[in-house]
């Protein structure tokens, strides 16, 4: 029986080295790329759609990696990914300047919005940006008025963070008040949160189109209109300098999406909400349709233009020109 | 009601049930390979640190599986100590992970469930003139519904995880892609943040379903044993 029981265990053994093989080389002859994404984007199942194209039209496996902006250029940093979808342009900046990202391309933009119950305590429907912060912060001081935070550094709490600041608030400071709450968790917790304490927040339309149609959520729009509201997405390259083996592929997947992509983006959501989630931005930067050209340019551009010239990597022999 | 079989494919479904049975079922038969003789050992023999070891494997039963999914990303990423394995994003990665996970499980039981019934039945087996492997095989077989527990406790603790599947997996699915990671545990996580309850709900019975179904048929496996 000693002797059974070491044959079964080496058969075991080898069995699962046989298989690590076997995956790896499948892996080796299939053409993975691999794309680390913010969760607004990924949950709206917008990139499940691009893969099942990708897939059929030509036999590419994108895997995408829901992760919040923060974790996604983490996540390139380490070699994981071969190329990032964030909307968050300060890190953005970062991570290029640190010479690990290339080639940006601003593909899509829609509008964050700030919702909070129906009866609106705080009294912000209809006003601009900047004064419902500080209506909320006010409301929130007098004890009326709850706002909640992802309080995650992903894309929406940096734009959070930024729309705090233009009403003349210190986030680091108000975020220790009492009625600032944090759920340090994805934009669906958080709604579902906000929804149950009736509370106010900044919410990507996605993600909250998505949960109102579902019923999960008892929150309204309450702020929709403003161009600090934009919400500007891009494609980041990795450098093949800093390792990145994957950079043709990479660079194919930004040409698609900046061009047969923006169709795709233009059409998805449209039968299920009854609006697009994503408006294309390429056509936009294109011919300059005004007002969003120059809330795209104030909002995502980086020293006046999506990419500067010094973050630029063999784009044109792509056919990829920056605006 | 909204309808709840209508954004399900069932397709989809049993893809990644079956890969949820195959990653977890590897990571519990290798954690058996492994953890079962390192518990034996544990148990029958006496050596120094002997009692060190025991509180080490202890001490990782209750691991979250979180911190475990952080350090093995860190472990693997590319630019990680171990990247040149290519594991990450991987089912053998997420299986390889588990297996460290769910290892203390075994050893652990295995150990414990030995130590219950060893003293007497060893020395009894050698007093009648069994060999030192006799004797260890006897006890073994004594055991053995502890041991067959702990093989079940691990496929349970893995199958069930959502830590290593998703950072080691990254919950990667592609329509007839050959190279996916999606596992019932990552998909009921990412059901929910989509606002899918219903779907998570349905996935999540499954779950359910898979770990009775397995503990069920090791239950008869042992009466046949």
């Amino acid at each position: 029986m000693a002797r059974k029981i070491v044959i079964l265990a080496l058969a075991i053994l080898v069995i699962t080295f046989g298989l690590y093989f076997y995956e790896q080389n499948k892996r080796k002859e299939l053409k993975i790329l691999t794309i680390s994404t913010t969760t607004s984007l990924y949950d709206t199942g917008f990139l499940d759609e691009v893969a099942r194209i990708f897939k059929e039209k030509y036999g590419i496996e994108v895997h995408f990696i829901a992760k919040g902006t923060g974790a996604a250029i983490n996540d390139a940093k380490l070699g994981v990914s071969d190329a990032i979808l964030v909307h968050a342009k300060s890190k953005e900046e970062e991570f290029m300047r640190e010479g690990y990202g290339v080639n940006r391309k601003i593909f899509a933009y829609n509008f964050f919005v700030i919702v909070g119950p129906k009866d609106d305590p705080a009294k912000i429907r209809g006003s601009s940006v900047v004064d419902a912060m500080k209506k909320i912060a006010e409301a929130g001081r007098e004890g009326k008025a709850i706002w909640v935070s992802r309080g995650d550094l992903s894309g929406t709490n940096v734009k959070e963070i930024a729309l705090w600041k233009a009403a003349g608030f210190d986030y680091e400071e108000i975020r220790k008040e009492k009625w600032f709450r944090e759920t340090g968790a994805g934009m669906g917790q958080t709604l579902l949160y906000a929804s149950n304490e009736k509370a106010y927040t900044l919410s990507d339309t996605g993600t909250y189109l998505r949960f109102k149609r579902a019923g999960k959520i008892d929150l309204e729009i309450l702020v929709d209109r403003g161009e600090e509201l934009i919400n500007v997405y891009s494609i980041i390259v990795v450098n093949p300098e800093k390792g990145n083996e994957n950079f043709d592929l990479a660079m194919k997947f930004e040409k698609w999406l900046v061009t047969d992509g923006q169709e795709v983006l233009r059409g998805f959501g449209r039968d299920e909400f009854g609006m697009p989630l994503f408006y294309p931005a390429v056509e936009v930067l294109e011919k300059k349709i005004e007002p969003y050209y120059s809330w795209i340019a104030k909002y995502g551009f980086i020293n006046g233009s999506e990419c500067p010239k010094e973050y630029r990597y063999r784009a044109e022999e792509y056919g990829i020109a920056f605006w | 009601m909204v309808s709840l079989f209508g954004d399900l494919d069932w397709g989809i479904v049993a893809e990644i049930t079956l890969r949820s049975l195959k990653v977890s079922g590897l990571a519990a038969i290798l954690a058996s390979t492994i953890g079962i003789p390192v518990g034996v050992l544990l148990s029958l023999y006496n050596f120094t640190g002997r009692e060190f070891l025991k509180s080490i494997f202890n001490t990782l039963l209750g691991i979250p599986t979180v911190v475990m999914g952080l350090f093995l990303y860190l472990l693997l990423a590319p630019k990680g100590p171990f990247g040149f394995l290519g594991l990450l994003y991987t089912e053998m990665g997420i299986s390889l992970g588990q297996m460290l996970l769910v290892l203390p499980i075994v050893v652990s039981i295995t150990a414990t469930s030995i130590e219950q019934v060893s003293e007497e039945i060893y020395e009894l087996a050698l007093t009648l003139g069994a060999s030192r492997a006799q004797a260890v095989v006897k006890v073994i077989s004594e055991a053995l519904p502890g041991i067959v527990l702990s093989s079940i406790a691990a496929f349970n603790r893995a199958v069930a995880e959502l830590g290593i599947a998703l950072m080691i997996g990254g919950n990667v699915f592609v329509y007839g892609g050959l190279a996916n990671t999606r596992v019932l545990t990552t998909a009921i996580q990412m059901h929910v943040a989509r606002g899918e309850i219903d779907v998570a709900i349905v996935l999540g019975l499954i779950l359910l379903s898979v770990v009775f179904a397995i503990s069920w048929i090791m239950n008869l496996v042992k009466k046949w044993l």
